[in-house]
């Protein structure tokens, strides 16, 4: 059942003069959930960008499913089959939580504007089972009571999820959660984690970019440790709190600080 | 103090808007039915007694500020409301699609061909929209302040273009633009205004209908997340490229579509009738009556066309007000009088509605 | 060598295009200032430049007296007279305009940020009253008088709103903008002496041939606009290199949160920055007046968006690429119109625009824009 679905190959990303990731190779096998961690600036936030199509590797490529998905334009991503969610919540605040779900939703869909004029019957039966479709995933986040809110109305929990009910909504294979678990409280944490399993359990495979360890190390099947842009471990979650260097990263060592 | 009475009137509004989805679908129909019989009496209105004098318009006749003011203005504020208020890019040469559809029409009808009225809108329409897509393909990359000066420089080079071509007019302009076609009774001729309003208000009927449509459909729903974050619609599959020169595109139609209408009416066209004030003026109309709301638009349209033929006084300061307008709005109300009321949130205003303020 | 207009006026057009160019390069800096700061297209920058050249008129035709004719001829001047003349024209320009930007920017920016102030306040009381009492009476004297009652209260009531300080969205500042421009110059058309007709400023510099070049005679008012230019720009470039306020322009242009915590009053670094583009476009609008010796309502809008081309062109929040991207828009634009003739000038420079934002949109010397943020 071990099949690779992403494939990061030796990717080094340059902005100018810095080197957000030096040669870093991450293979994501499917059904897995796998975290990634690493100090401050470590270049896990670049590492999803490039992901996901917002930056285009400097050198390296990354294969998803077997196709390169290196200079794709993100929508494309996205229709392959990679979601995301955002550090800082990033929802469309003028649009109820059930419209932001379906926006997802839409991307999947095939009528456009003539049908929509025209009301086809293609484009009713879209509509209809986008919006099915989107409900079922705001009761699967358990927000479905706040469905016709608007989004910038909603509480910082609910907006949390509901970033997740959209990504969930493109019908991804590879869901990347950036910081999830950002301003949660231990129990909100724990339901996250929750909710993570939940979704694997769905047969999504997932990225977990997190500094909370509670829920990091609990939720990963595996976990990669970024630093100054090079993986430096890669491995089951003991294994990894154990490794000495992942603990210099995060601590700091005389050797790193002169 | 002003923004009592704004908020006031929204909230009547929105108290209607409740009223009104609470109705079945008979009391809509029959809503609909009331308001559109009205609207096409309305070159009556200023016959009936109390209602009359208050509307009515000293010095021009009614129905004539009905046809060449209120329903251009409205038509312009509908479409310019599409590009600017739901999809969020900032145009500042509609008037250029405006004049494509009127020059068009004109080349079409008098100056290079003699094909009648009703055949040069289909065709007018069409080329507006390729002149969307000109315009649109290759400046839509740039973001939104970039592309505002841009879209102003289009709308003058249409206008120095037709100013600088004899092929197309010069300043002279071409007359003798053809009229619609008479139809059920009604004769488009010079003096009466009524028939190319009755023609008018159809055409607003038929494009509200099929904005609506849009609206309410992915592409609608594509739009506002363009406009809302632009770069996390494109992660989540938004193909935001194509969308925005949809947008642009049935912008450009609309304010061809009118074009044709204004040149249909006045016979005859030229280069002076397209400044870039008028820009400004539709711009206005849509930012102050509520942009990314149509019915917003059309408020705005009719504000924006009528008021300064109703109180005459600050007709020819007409632009000055409007620019101040834009201003205090941005700075008080930069949603408009009608902003787009999203989902359910009206339902909390009955218990708080003095914090809603504040918070808004 | 073929009998082109283009090859035989060749080096007059460069002369004329490099003095064009110069104002257009004053102008732009305006433009490229602001938006390095503030990342905003200042659209009302362009009345800005207007305003000063009425100042301009103002005062050679009211303060110095100097009248359009004298006995038939032009008002000349020499030596001394000229000199000091020009300096108080060039002075009261700058003012106008210097002091514009300044307003403008409480006005119809400040507001929007959320934190705005009793200048912005005031005027935006004073011109709502004023617009209200338009749309019903019909006398600029009582409809003045009226307006000026009602600022106060209405002030006041604004400073409360304005104490809420929520931010405005993008485009806002943008349609503001507009507005103010709009405003402006619509103002001067509808209650300036002259209307929307131009008008003429009096020509104290006689047009003189300076010397000669490759056969062309440069006439002395080019290289008065094109020393003036280079000379105002070197001081704004001491300005903002060498000055602490200088530095401070630079330091919330690259990075404004970090200016702010570190202890800058970013505020008045901003009001700073406008009061520089003022400065530059009142130089800018005194070298007009001096080569055109006529103004209107409406030539700010043109002007501007030629300057702001410059300025994409050199490469905008960049000083010489300000430079840079005006001087060559002044030569192309001459020789444009000398090869498809003159009444096609602004079309060349709206392309131009349309070319360079759609192939190199950093422009000439660089400054990238359109980068996603994620």
């Amino acid at each position: 059942m071990s099949e690779v679905l992403l494939d990061f190959n030796n990717v080094t990303m340059q902005f100018g003069g810095v080197t957000a990731l030096s040669e870093v190779t991450l293979q994501i096998q499917r059904g897995e959930i796998l975290g990634l961690i690493g100090p401050n600036g470590a270049g896990k936030t670049t590492c999803f960008n490039v992901m996901t199509g917002v930056y285009s590797p400097t050198i390296g490529n990354v294969t998803f499913n077997g196709a390169s998905i290196t200079g794709l334009k993100r929508y494309q991503i996205t229709k392959a089959g990679i979601a995301r969610t955002f550090q800082n919540i990033r929802l469309f605040s003028e649009m109820t939580a059930l419209e932001n779900v379906m926006v997802g939703a839409d991307a999947r869909k095939k009528s456009s504007v003539g049908g929509a004029i025209l009301r086809t019957p293609r484009q009713r039966r879209e509509e209809n089972e986008a919006r099915e479709r989107s409900m079922e995933l705001l009761t699967f986040m358990g927000i479905s009571d706040r469905a016709n809110n608007a989004a910038r109305n909603l509480p910082y929990g609910y907006q949390r999820r509901l970033e997740i009910a959209r990504a969930l909504a493109t019908e991804p294979q590879l869901l990347c959660l950036d910081e999830p678990a950002a301003g949660f409280n231990p129990a909100e944490k724990q339901e996250l984690n929750e909710l993570i399993l939940k979704i694997r359990e769905q047969g999504y495979t997932v990225l977990l970019i997190e500094h909370d360890m509670n829920v990091v190390m609990k939720v990963s099947d595996r976990v990669a440790v970024l630093d100054f842009g090079k993986k430096i471990a890669d491995g089951k979650p003991d294994d990894v709190r154990n490794n000495p260097d992942v603990i210099a990263a995060y601590l700091g060592v005389d050797d790193h600080a002169s | 103090m002003a923004n009592a009475i704004v908020s006031s009137f929204r909230r009547g509004a929105d108290s209607f808007g409740d009223a009104f989805h609470r109705m079945n679908k008979w009391q809509k129909y029959s809503f609909y039915a009331i308001v559109i019989a009205a609207l096409y009496m309305a070159p009556f209105w200023p016959d009936v007694p109390v209602l009359g004098a208050i509307v009515d318009t000293p010095g021009t006749q009614f129905s004539t500020v009905l046809n060449d003011q209120v329903i251009i203005f409205v038509l312009v504020a509908l479409g310019l409301n599409v590009v600017v208020g739901l999809a969020g890019l900032l145009d500042l040469g509609y008037v250029g699609f405006y004049a494509v559809g009127a020059y068009v029409t004109a080349i079409l009808t008098s100056a290079h061909g003699n094909l009648p009225w009703l055949l040069s809108l289909p065709i007018a329409v069409v080329v507006s929209m390729i002149f969307g897509v000109l315009l649109g393909a290759p400046t839509l990359r740039l973001r939104g302040d970039y592309l505002a000066i841009v879209t102003l420089g289009f709308g003058e080079i249409i206008r120095l273009t037709a100013k600088n071509m004899d092929w197309l007019g010069a300043s002279r302009g071409i007359s003798n633009i053809k009229k619609p076609p008479s139809f059920l009774g009604l004769e488009f001729g010079v003096l009466d205004p009524k028939p190319y309003y009755y023609l008018g208000l159809t055409l607003v009927l038929i494009v509200v209908f099929v904005l609506h449509r849009l609206e309410y459909s992915r592409v609608g729903r594509a739009w506002v997340s363009i406009r809302e974050d632009e770069d996390a619609a494109e992660l989540m599959g938004v193909h935001t490229f194509k969308f925005k020169l949809w947008a642009f595109t049935i912008g450009a139609a609309v304010g061809g579509l009118a074009g044709v209408h204004y040149a249909g009416k006045v016979g005859f066209i030229n280069p002076d009738n397209f400044p870039l004030q008028l820009s400004i003026l539709f711009l206005a109309a849509v930012v102050l009556g509520g942009s990314g709301n149509m019915y917003g638009a059309i408020l705005g349209g009719v504000l924006v066309a009528y008021v300064p033929e109703r109180l005459r006084n600050f007709a020819d300061k007409r632009v000055f007000v409007f620019g101040v307008v834009l201003v205090l709005m941005m700075v008080f109300r930069p949603e408009g009088i009608l902003p787009k009321r999203v989902g359910d949130e009206h339902k909390k205003r009955s218990s708080s509605s003095a914090t809603e303020e504040v918070a808004s | 060598m073929p009998d082109w207009l283009i090859i035989r006026t060749f080096w007059d057009l460069t002369v004329t295009g490099l003095a064009l160019g110069s104002i257009y390069a004053l102008v732009a800096l305006g433009y490229t200032l602001v938006y390095g700061v503030l990342r905003l297209i200042n659209f009302a920058h362009s009345e800005i430049f207007m305003v000063g050249t009425f100042g301009a008129l103002l005062a050679s035709s009211q303060f110095l007296n100097i009248p359009l004719l004298e006995d038939g001829n032009y008002p000349y001047r020499t030596g001394m007279t000229l000199i000091f003349f020009l300096v108080v024209i060039l002075i009261a320009a700058m003012l106008f305009s210097g002091i514009s930007a300044v307003l403008l920017e409480r006005v119809a920016y400040r507001p929007l940020r959320g934190n705005g102030e009793s200048v912005g306040a005031i005027v935006l009381a004073f011109l709502t009253s004023f617009v209200v009492t338009l749309i019903f009476i019909d006398d600029t004297k009582i409809n003045l008088i009226i307006a000026l009652i009602m600022t106060a209260p209405i002030a006041y009531s604004y400073l409360r709103i304005f104490k809420r300080g929520r931010q405005a969205p993008r485009l806002a500042f943008l349609i503001s903008a507009i507005g103010a421009s709009t405003a402006i110059a619509e103002a001067v058309g509808v209650w300036g002496v002259h209307g929307r007709d131009q008008y003429q400023t009096a020509r104290l510099l006689e047009k003189k041939t300076l010397f000669n070049l490759f056969g062309t005679d440069v006439r002395i008012d080019y290289v008065i606009v094109i020393v003036g230019a280079l000379l105002m720009m070197t001081a704004l470039t001491l300005f903002v290199n060498k000055t602490r306020l200088g530095r401070g322009v630079r330091a919330v242009a690259q990075d404004a949160e970090t200016s702010r915590i570190l202890g800058v009053n970013v505020d008045m670094i901003i009001i700073v920055t406008f009061a520089l583009g003022g400065v530059m476009a009142g130089g800018a609008a005194m070298l007009f007046t001096l080569v055109y010796d006529q103004t209107r309502f409406n030539i700010g809008f043109i002007l501007g968006v030629k300057s702001f081309t410059a300025a994409v062109l050199g490469g905008i929040g960049n000083l010489k690429g300000a430079l840079l991207g005006g001087l060559l828009l002044g030569l192309v634009e001459n020789y444009g119109s000398a090869i498809f003739g003159g009444q096609w000038k602004d079309v060349i420079a709206f392309t131009v625009l349309l070319i360079v934002l759609m192939f190199r949109p950093t422009g000439l010397l660089g400054e990238s824009l359109g980068k996603a943020r994620v």
